[in-house]
This record gives C-alpha cells, structure tokens and sequence, in this order.
C-alpha cells in the first residue's frame, strides 16, 4: 500500500517505522530536514521537505497515486486543510487526521463535521485521548499492566504481573479455568523473563510472569484477583503534570476518584483549577518531596507522572515510590527509557504514548478484515481482532476447529465474539470451537512478523467467487 | 460633568413622571374621593418644574459619561423621590408633616414599604392607589437600573450576573441596546404584574385590591390598602385568605429571581435554565429550608394553631427574605428568636437584578465560596482554587468588588444603627429599622413593627437616606461623597 505521512514527530515517526516494516510505500513529509534526515537514514522510506498542507509538496510526495493519507502534524488545521486537498485534488481514497482539540472532535459537531461532503477526514485520531482512555482503564482495573478492548469493548484483553502471594501462583493454567468456573477465560500468552512461553493447559504460572488472559469486561476483576493480590479499587490519585493528557485525565477520573493535579506553572493551574472541578490543582514541583510529603503521597492509590519530559517523568516516579505511594504510572515517549524502567522495577507501569497512537492508527492502516490492532510489549508483539469470512471451501480458517487452523508460531486465537440472535457473543478459544462465517476472531501474535502470515490465513480465496 | 445635560435628563424625567399622576388622578375624579385638586397641582407644579430644567438646556448634546451616570442615577431617585411626595403634602387627608410625605414616597419608589401612616383603611382611593402605583414604578426603575445601568457602571460586582444565563444572552446585556433591554424588562415586569393581578382576583380580592396588591408584590414592595397588610385577608372571613397568601408566595418568590432568567423563558419558551442558575438555585434553597426551620420554630413556640402555622411561616419567610415586607401577624408578638432571624434572613435578600433587596444572593454566594477557599487553602497550602459559580470562574475583580460592597455594607449599617440610639430610639428599634430600610424590607420590631409614625423626624430622614442607600447599591451614592468624584 502507498501511504503518505504527513508530520515527522513523535507519532509520524512511530508509524513510519511500524508501516515501513510492513512492507508498505511509505512517504515522509515534514518541514524539518534535520528530522527526515534522521528518520530517511534508519527506514526505507521517502521523505519530502515541505508544508505538509501546499499541493505542490503533496504532489512532490506522489499523492495522486497514493492510496492513504495520514496527516499527524501537531496541528489540527494544516492536517485538516491537508486531508480536504487530498480529497479535492487528487481523491485519496482513505484520509486519516490528527485532530487533538476537543472544539473540532466533540459529539454535537464531530458526525456533522467530518463526513465527505464538508470536511472529508474519515478518521479522526486524537492521541492525548487515546492515552488519556488507555489510562483510564488501568486505573479502573487495578493491578492489570495493560488493557485492550476488542468487539466493541465486550472483551478484554489483559495483562497481569503474578504476584508470588497470589492464589494461583505455581499452578496450572487448567488449574486456572477450572477455579474461575463460570468466568470464562483464556490465557493467550504469558512472558517469562521478558520471552514468550507456550501458554498450554499444563503449564505452570510462576510469580514475576506476565500474563495476557481474555476476559469479558465484567469478569476481568476475578481474574486479575486470582493472579495478582486482591487489589482494592483505587481511591486516591496524584496526577503529576497538568498537560493535556494530565488535564483530560483529571476531567475523567474527578467524580468518581480522589484527584490531585500538581503542575508547575502557576497560569496553567489557574487555566487547569478553572477548567476541573473537584480535582485538588496544586501549584509546584511533582519531584518536591515536601510537596508531596503535606499532601501525604503515602496514602496515594496511583501516581502518575503525565509531564512530556521523560526524565522528569521518572524522577518523579522514582521519587513517589520511594515515599511509599501505592502504584506508579510513568508516561515514557523514548522507547529506550520504556525497556529500562519497566525491567528496573521502580516504577510498575510504564506506558509509551507513541505506541497507543500507533496500535490506534494500524487498526485503521491494516487493509482487509482487521478491525482492531493492540501493539504490544513495545511493538514486538500484537494482538489483533480479525474477521473470518466464507467457507470451508474459500476459506483456510472457517468451519475449521481452533487447533486445525495452521497459525504460526506463537500466535493463539484467545476467543471468538459471535452474532447469534442478534446478540454478541463471547466464546473463549478451545481447541475444538468451530469457526463460523463472520466470527470475530481475537489472535495474540507474539512475533510480529507473523503478521502477513495470519493476514493471508483468513484472506478468501478466489474460487470464491 | 455634564451639568447642562444631566438637567436636562432630569427635566425630561420629572415630565415623564408627572403624566403618571393622571392614572391617580382619574381614579379619584371616578370615586369622588376628595383627593383629585392633590393630584392635579401636582401634575402641574411637577411638568412645570421640569420644563424648567429641560428647555434652557433642551439643545445641549453631550455623551454622558460614567460619573455623569452615578449622578443621573442618584439624582433620580432622590429628585423624584422628593417630588412624589406632592401629593401627600397638598392631599388633606392623610394629613401628615412634609417630613413623613417625603419618607412614604421614599419608601414607596425605592420599594421598602415602610409608611408612617396610620389607619392606612381610611385613606382616599387615589391615595392608596398612588402608594401602590409608587412601588411598581420603583420597581421598574430597579430591574431596569441592576440590569442595564449598574453593570455599566460596575458597583459591587454586578456585572457578574448576566454571565450565568445559558446560551445566546450570556453577554453583559440581553440584548445589544441598553434601550433594548430595558424594553424587554419593561414587557417582562408587565406581564408578570398583570399575571399576578388575575391570580389575586381569583383568588377573591375585589379588583382594585387585586390591581393594588400586584403592584406591590412584583415590585417587592409589601405597601398595603389595609393597617393589617395582607392579615387583613386572613382575618376577614369573607376572604379565602389562604389562597390570596399563596398568590403572594408564588409571585413574591417568582420576582425575587433574577428578571434575566425572567426574560429568557419568555422569549426562548426555556423553564429549565431556571434550575441551572446557580443564584436561583441558592436563592430557593436557602427559602426553603428557612421557611421549614421558621415553621418547626413556630410550632415549638405554640405561636399559632398548627393548622395555620405552616402558611404562617412559609409565607413569612418569604415575604422577610426577598425583602418584601407584606405582614399577616403582629411580628412583634413572634418569639424573638424567630423574629431576629426573619430579619438576618433580608441581608440576604432576593437575587440580583430582581426587584428584591438585601446584598443579594449571588454576592452571598461568593463570599461563601472564597470563605470555603480558605479553609482548602488551610488544608493544602499549594493549591490553586479559583471562586467559580455555577462551575465558571469568577473573576477576581468581581470578588474584590463584592468583598468591598459588603465591607462599607456592614460599616454603613453600623454607622446607622449608631446614629439612630443617638436619636434617641432603644436598641431593637434601631437595630431593626436600619435591617429594614437598608435591605428595602420595611416592617421592623420594637417600635416600628406596624409603622414608622412614632419616631422623631430626625430617625425618618436617616431612615430615609438608609432607604436610597440599600436601593442604590451603596456604592452608586457613597462615590458621590469622595471629593475625588468632583475632581476634573
């Protein structure tokens, strides 16, 4: 697929690399040199030196042929402006914008805004509400490292740390599924060490493995209560850093949590204690262990540290731990700094921005039957939803059992959601389940590079037709 | 200054006010009650005064300016209220000093409805009609003053109030022209009067009461036809007094709302915005929970037979709290305890921009919030915590502007209540005719629980000058003191 970027920072690059390793046409444009220079050197992909929004550059980049535009500049208007020429000029046939200010996405305007014939973006991406979302759900799931909603958020897919004093530590995962009884669940893959281990009935979970399980939504609390310590839900947050990310997350979490907001800035507290309204807006430094004492860090549930300066990020991680708050959350974007700190163990979650945008906007990018994509454990591995079409004839995976279906190493089908009556359908992936025409299937792929192979799986043959 | 032009607003002023003594005048050449020579010298003595002011200066032009503005405003209320008092003067019954004519038609035009005139059944049709006829115009004057002028002139933070009407008309006006708006007010203050008049003739007054009555009650004024205000409907068995109390409840309670809300659920048909203005949401709050902790009182005090006890309340507090003043009972005979808390409860007043007095709740409002500011700021000594009402921030000049207003408030009552134990009155008359004048009540206990004639002259014209004061929001007729004002 051709596939033209507009934007070089943080979430461009990111995608460039992901898209570029698929084996796409990708081309780079952005008004810095400096950083396509340094981006043309790693990938293979072609990179234009201009404003993003002029046709000329579009044309320079080979719009016309391009089969997807994704304009992710940190400005809501040059990407706008840029997906209607891409529409009036050349008639790209998929546009994707990075709109982050919630005066363009809201509910009231969003439908009436972005359709064909006004402002033809067919996606909307707002990476501070994607990670806002992502840690939204965290909190609300105590205990789970990542959270990943499939089918229209009927299923979960989560991962835990197990802890040695867990109920179920050093048992087996059959041991597992016949405790839980009635809650349904999959354990999809579980990493040893850092390396993915077959997740076979048999095998033993110890304590420090992480575990992928699926779960429907409702029934994620038992499971994590049987692999991790029975976490009580959290009360109390600190939320350090009154940026975008940190501002929409204090707007999510204020009414049904505790929520302090420390920033620095004294005009942005005000615009921020204006804005929140029962949210604590604290004027100082996230890494003034007075501050942090008077407002009795020790009795916090989570402490997320939300600033756009990595370093400052973990300090002030290193810092709250240290003082015994509860959990902490870091907000890394430096994919080395990720790998680093979640292996130190200081802090508990680390969670890389630029990732979440790029799972968001694969989904979108993935051509086919895949509705939704979760890059995981920093891009190594992924876990996907994917349509099942035709029949035993056309199809290499439909009226197949689970365990016939040839999927490469690594990968597992976790569970299918099926329409029946009308009604969604969560099924957990046993080896004798019959896939059926239309099925929803959830897969964990350890190695990404499988990737292509599962596409062309449950691509339908042309005797199809 | 513009004095040129500021007479001659004036003069126009004076003209416009003396054709209303025609409505007066008409009612008592109909009745023949012996008044109709009062109204008439009146008409003409006020045109011809007027006319005297405007035409020297009836070709000047001049655009005014804010000081000229706290002038115009003040003059207003004193020139007219010096020259309504005509008709008491030169009417022969009442028959009462130029001392008191001036303090009823205070009184009447700045709503409080305190008089000094006793056996007030006696009086000549046309006479009580003026009485009445004083306060609505008095009222009208207020709505359209709070929400059009002062804003303008920005005494006491009011510019704050326009701020929370929802949607289209959250600028400083409702509509674009000050002329504009004070039309629509106008139309608003109508229908709302004539509604209210209906209402009192269902439920039983005769007509003329009814009219009397919705005069007083839109405007929160609380001048009555009878010595027992609206007890004399309770009292009265060929009167359903039941229903005429609640008549009054309802549309006292309606106009001590801000007319702002008033004027958007008539022309946008909204009733919900109502509830979504936090001052209005305060304003029935506290009402409510005053009227039930002033009933259970009544109760424990065995002050009425408990069948009568909850009208008695309800329709106490709320007569007290917006600052109307209608009295169904002797309150002097309450226990006191009850009787001093009525009385706290009209510093609180009505809303702001209403016809209602007091320092206005949405000012209570904020002054509660930056107390609770406090107290967070005590517990979390870094916190940033703006004053915000209805989840908006206010702005900081505002909260100075209310903290200022309610600092010379107090200092100004003080200072009054002194001044009347120098004139000699005792402690609880003092005490009460100040709450009652400043707020724009009017009863008080002690000895002006009925009526103000018993106190010395002196007391009056204090009392008088409390009136203009509490009206005019302090500040509009303090800043005329400061010599700086006079300054070029």
């Amino acid at each position: 697929m051709k596939i033209v970027i507009l934007g070089a920072g943080q979430v461009g690059s990111t995608l460039a690399t992901n898209l570029a390793n698929e084996a796409n046409d990708v081309t780079l444009i952005d008004s810095r040199e400096d950083l396509l220079t340094e981006l043309r050197d790693r990938l293979d992909i072609q990179t234009v030196c201009g404003w993003g929004s002029h046709p000329e550059v579009l044309e320079q980049a080979g719009i016309e042929d391009a089969d997807m535009l994704v304009a992710v500049t940190n400005q809501d208007e040059t990407n706008m402006v840029a997906c209607q020429i891409a529409h009036s000029l050349y008639r790209t046939p998929h546009k994707i914008a990075r709109i982050r200010s919630s005066g363009y996405t809201n509910d009231r305007i969003r439908d009436k805004l972005f359709s064909p014939e006004h402002l033809p973006v067919d996606v909307t991406i707002t990476p501070e509400q994607l990670v806002t979302d992502h840690l939204v759900q965290l909190i609300h799931q105590p205990g789970a490292l990542q959270v990943m909603d499939f089918a229209d958020n009927q299923v979960q897919l989560v991962a835990v740390k197990a802890q040695p004093d867990a109920p179920m530590a050093g048992s087996q995962i059959k041991d597992l599924v016949s405790r839980l009884g009635k809650v349904k669940t999959r354990v999809a893959a579980i990493y040893r060490h850092n390396r993915p281990i077959m997740a076979e009935g048999d095998t033993r979970i110890e304590s420090g493995d992480e575990v992928f399980f699926l779960a429907s939504k409702k029934h994620i609390r038992n499971v994590i209560s049987e692999l991790a310590n029975k976490e009580k839900p959290y009360r109390r947050i600190v939320i350090a850093g009154g940026g975008n990310i940190g501002f929409r997350l204090a707007q999510a979490l204020e009414y049904d949590y505790q929520v302090k907001l420390i920033e620095m800035d004294p005009k942005r507290c005000e615009y921020l204690a204006e804005r929140l309204h029962k949210t604590i807006v604290l004027n100082g430094s996230s890494s003034d262990q007075e501050l942090l004492k008077e407002e009795s860090i020790e009795s916090v549930d989570v402490f997320l540290a939300l600033t756009n300066n990595d370093a400052a990020n973990i300090i002030s991680s290193m810092l709250a731990k240290r003082l015994k708050a509860g959990k902490v959350i870091t907000l890394i974007n430096n994919p080395v700094y990720v790998d680093l700190m979640q292996s130190s163990g200081d802090i508990d979650i680390a969670v890389a921005p630029s990732q979440i945008t790029t799972s968001a906007l694969l989904s979108f990018v993935r051509r086919g039957d895949t509705v939704k994509v979760h890059s995981l454990r920093r891009g190594a591995a992924e876990a996907m939803e994917i349509v099942a079409h035709g029949d035993s004839k056309s199809s290499k995976v439909v009226g197949r059992r689970i365990n016939e279906v040839k999927l490469p190493h690594g990968a597992t089908i976790g569970g299918i959601v099926r329409n029946v009556d009308n009604k969604q359908k969560v099924l957990m992936g046993h080896g004798d389940l019959v896939i059926e025409d239309e099925d929803h299937l959830i897969i964990f792929v350890a190695d990404k590079e499988h990737i292509r192979k599962i596409e062309q799986l449950f691509s339908v043959s042309v005797s199809f037709f | 200054m513009n004095y040129g032009v500021i007479l001659k607003v004036l003069g126009i002023l004076l003209m416009l006010f003396s054709t209303s003594y025609m409505i007066p005048l008409v009612v008592s050449i109909y009745y023949e009650d012996g008044s109709s020579a009062a109204f008439a010298y009146s008409l003409v003595i006020t045109m011809t005064l007027g006319a005297c002011l405007w035409i020297p200066f009836s070709n000047k032009r001049a655009d005014l300016r804010s000081r000229d503005g706290f002038l115009i405003t003040v003059l207003f209320w004193i020139v007219l209220g010096v020259i309504g008092s005509l008709p008491f003067i030169l009417s022969s019954t009442p028959h009462i000093s130029v001392t008191d004519s001036i303090f009823e038609s205070v009184s009447g035009l700045t709503t409080t409805g305190a008089t000094v005139i006793e056996h007030i059944d006696e009086l000549p049709i046309s006479i009580l009609f003026y009485r009445q006829m004083l306060q609505w115009l008095g009222g009208i004057g207020i709505v359209v003053i709070a929400l059009a002028i002062l804003p303008m002139l920005g005494i006491g933070g009011m510019q704050l109030y326009r701020a929370e009407v929802p949607g289209p008309v959250k600028d400083s006006k409702l509509t674009p022209r000050i002329g504009e708006t004070a039309k629509a007010l106008f139309f608003v203050y109508l229908i709302l009067t004539l509604a209210c008049a209906v209402a009192y003739k269902l439920a039983g007054m005769s007509a003329f009461d009814a009219i009397a009555h919705s005069f007083s009650t839109v405007s929160i004024g609380g001048f009555s036809t009878h010595d027992a205000s609206m007890g004399f409907f309770l009292d009265n068995p060929d009167y359903n007094g039941n229903w005429i109390l609640s008549v009054c409840i309802f549309f006292t309670v309606i106009s001590g709302l801000n007319f702002g809300l008033h004027y958007v659920a008539l022309f946008r048909r909204s009733v919900r915005h109502y509830l979504k203005d936090s001052e209005a949401r305060v304003y029935l709050l506290i009402l409510g929970s005053s009227a039930i902790f002033v009933t259970m009182g009544l109760l424990i005090a065995k002050q009425f037979e408990p069948s009568d006890t909850l009208l008695q309340g309800v329709f106490h507090t709320v007569s007290i709290m917006t600052t109307s003043g209608f009295t169904a009972s002797n309150l002097g005979t309450w226990p006191e305890h009850i009787a001093f808390f009525l009385l706290f409860l009209s510093f609180f007043g009505a809303c702001a921009a209403s016809t209602g007095g007091g320092i206005k709740i949405g000012r209570m409002i904020i002054l509660a919030r930056q107390t609770l500011r406090e107290i967070t700021r005590l517990i979390h000594p870094s916190a940033v915590v703006p004053i915000k009402v209805g989840n908006r921030p206010v702005d900081a000049r505002i909260a100075d502007a209310i903290w200022g207003f309610f600092g010379a408030y107090l200092i100004v009552f003080y200072a009054m209540v002194l001044v009347l134990l120098a004139s000699g009155l005792d402690f609880v008359t003092a005490w009460s005719a100040v709450s009652a004048t400043l707020n724009n009540l009017g009863p008080g206990l002690g000895e002006v629980v009925n009526n103000y004639a018993s106190i010395p002259d002196f007391s009056k014209w204090v009392l008088c000058f409390s009136m203009i004061l509490g009206r005019l929001e302090l500040f509009t007729l303090i800043v005329l003191f400061v010599p700086m004002f006079w300054q070029k």
